[in-house]
């Protein structure tokens, strides 16, 4: 395939753990697509909630050496599909750009300058770069048996000023692209309230009950599947449904994919390549579905 | 720490700003934030009174609340703010001046869960999540939540046994210990 893609790839610690089918499904869609990933070398933790919930020179810190090694390596875009990290990659970017004295300051804890040529991508926007022609291209399968429900939550599109992505409160690229493999994206309101992200451990109760609401919307409104970019708001809404059932025995299960997911299968690749068997709540296509 | 004070009124809103490139008195008080905050109904004080709070100098009432630690950092209300004032990133600066100022942390639990997740990424430079639980569960004593989860997750290899240790390690380390001299030169 000509005008192939080449992009970074910064994976993030939980494509490496509790989210491996995230990185095992963007790999090979990737790879299906033409598009070649280079991982950024010997990447450490973007800090995640822990460090800016506590000191916001070491959540800079911690994000900024991942860009200074993307830079060192020559890359010009990289891709963050966890949200989380997006995010905090981003933001990092942009309060070193904008306030000098904080470059110097993690200049200086970095012992190493800052130049900031780096392009941060978060998912959907690799899709995007790739090209709605080519993904379109390249689907084998109808997925139109899927009645989706795209859910961004809330560190792909806030804060708005700095991830310039989509619309922060009605966003519609994740349904559009969707659209290309035959899923219907259904309409529904709870597509930007947070899952209760990082209080998974610490206060259950909380996210228990925010991933609830989020999934009742989802299937009072005819979803059958639900579509994610986040392994944290995965970890929440498929892997809390067995504590939502315990509190709720009434609760209605629906399965949860994230994005690449569900394009691989409309590329023609099975659950199992894509880590699919590895959810909490089992999916599987129709057999009957050409 | 005074309280209900004037005469200090200045160092902690000006420690924030510093912290946050922001003005705490750019809020005025219109209550979209709380209004839209998805974890309103767990907090002891609603998020605009926290601000309120900093603006009028009560800030042993903003320091030892629960809200800022229950804040889930979604940033809705940073987004809907008419003043263009980043709630979220406050927080932030207010949650970190608690624990600078040795305030008792109400919400224990997500504190010992931050400082456990840190204690991973400055051991082995990426979170690694038995660690993590371990840490967790040891410092709570939480032992037996979730440990219907563990035997699944090990078997989908999505819990490793060993960490995943970086060569930049050391680099790691070394940004957690210069970010911590920072702390105490100031004090």
């Amino acid at each position: 395939m000509e005008n192939n893609l080449k992009a970074g790839y910064f994976p993030g610690c939980s494509q490496t753990g509790t989210a491996r089918e995230y990185d095992l499904s963007l790999r090979s869609v990737a790879e299906k697509l033409g598009t070649e990933l280079t991982d950024v070398d010997d990447w450490n933790c973007c800090g995640a909630t822990s460090a800016h919930v506590t000191n916001h020179t070491l959540a800079n810190a911690l994000a900024m050496r991942n860009i200074v090694q993307a830079e060192k390596q020559g890359l010009t875009e990289m891709v963050a599909p966890c949200a989380a990290c997006y995010n905090r990659l981003i933001v990092s970017q942009h309060e070193t750009q904008i306030h000098p004295e904080l470059k110097k300051e993690i200049e200086a804890i970095l012992d190493s300058k800052i130049e900031n040529p780096v392009q941060v991508m978060n998912i959907v926007e690799l899709f995007t770069k790739i090209g709605a022609d080519k993904v379109k291209q390249a689907v084998v399968k109808d997925l139109k048996e899927l009645n989706a429900a795209c859910y961004y939550g809330c560190l792909l599109l806030r804060p708005s000023d700095i991830t310039h992505f989509d619309d922060a409160e009605q966003p519609t690229s994740m349904e559009e692209l969707i659209k290309l493999t035959g899923a219907k994206p259904v309409e529904w309101n709870f597509k930007v309230e947070c899952c209760g992200a990082a209080h998974s451990i610490a206060r259950k109760d909380i996210v228990v009950d925010l991933s609830k609401k989020i999934l009742d919307d989802a299937v009072a409104h005819g979803a059958n599947v639900m579509v994610v970019a986040c392994p944290m708001c995965h970890t929440n809404l498929d892997m809390r449904q067995k504590a939502i059932k315990k509190e709720y025995p009434e609760h209605k299960e629906i399965p949860v994919l994230y994005l690449t997911e569900l394009i691989g299968l409309a590329l023609g690749m099975d659950e199992k390549e894509l880590g699919i068997n590895l959810h909490t709540v089992k999916f599987e296509l129709k057999k009957e579905t050409a | 720490m005074t309280t209900h004070t004037s005469t200090h009124a200045s160092t902690i809103a000006d420690e924030i700003a510093e912290k946050t490139f922001q003005d705490v008195s750019l809020c005025y008080q219109c209550g979209k934030c709380s209004a839209g905050c998805p974890v309103r109904y767990y907090m002891d004080v609603a998020p605009n009174k926290i601000v309120r709070f900093i603006q009028l100098g009560f800030y042993e009432e903003a320091l030892k609340s629960s809200t800022p630690w229950l804040c889930a950092g979604c940033q809705t209300c940073s987004t809907r703010c008419p003043q263009e004032f980043d709630l979220a990133k406050f927080m932030d600066a207010v949650r970190e001046l608690a624990l600078e100022k040795g305030v008792k942390v109400k919400e224990q639990d997500i504190l010992k869960f931050h400082k456990a997740f840190l204690h991973q990424i400055e051991n082995f430079g990426r979170a690694y999540e038995v660690g993590l639980v371990a840490e967790y569960k040891l410092k709570t004593m939480h032992l037996f939540d979730d440990v219907d989860s563990a035997p699944g997750m090990i078997m989908k290899g999505k819990l490793k046994l060993l960490p995943h240790v970086i060569k930049g390690r050391k680099a790691v380390k070394d940004i957690f210990i210069k970010t911590a001299e920072k702390k105490q030169t100031k004090k």
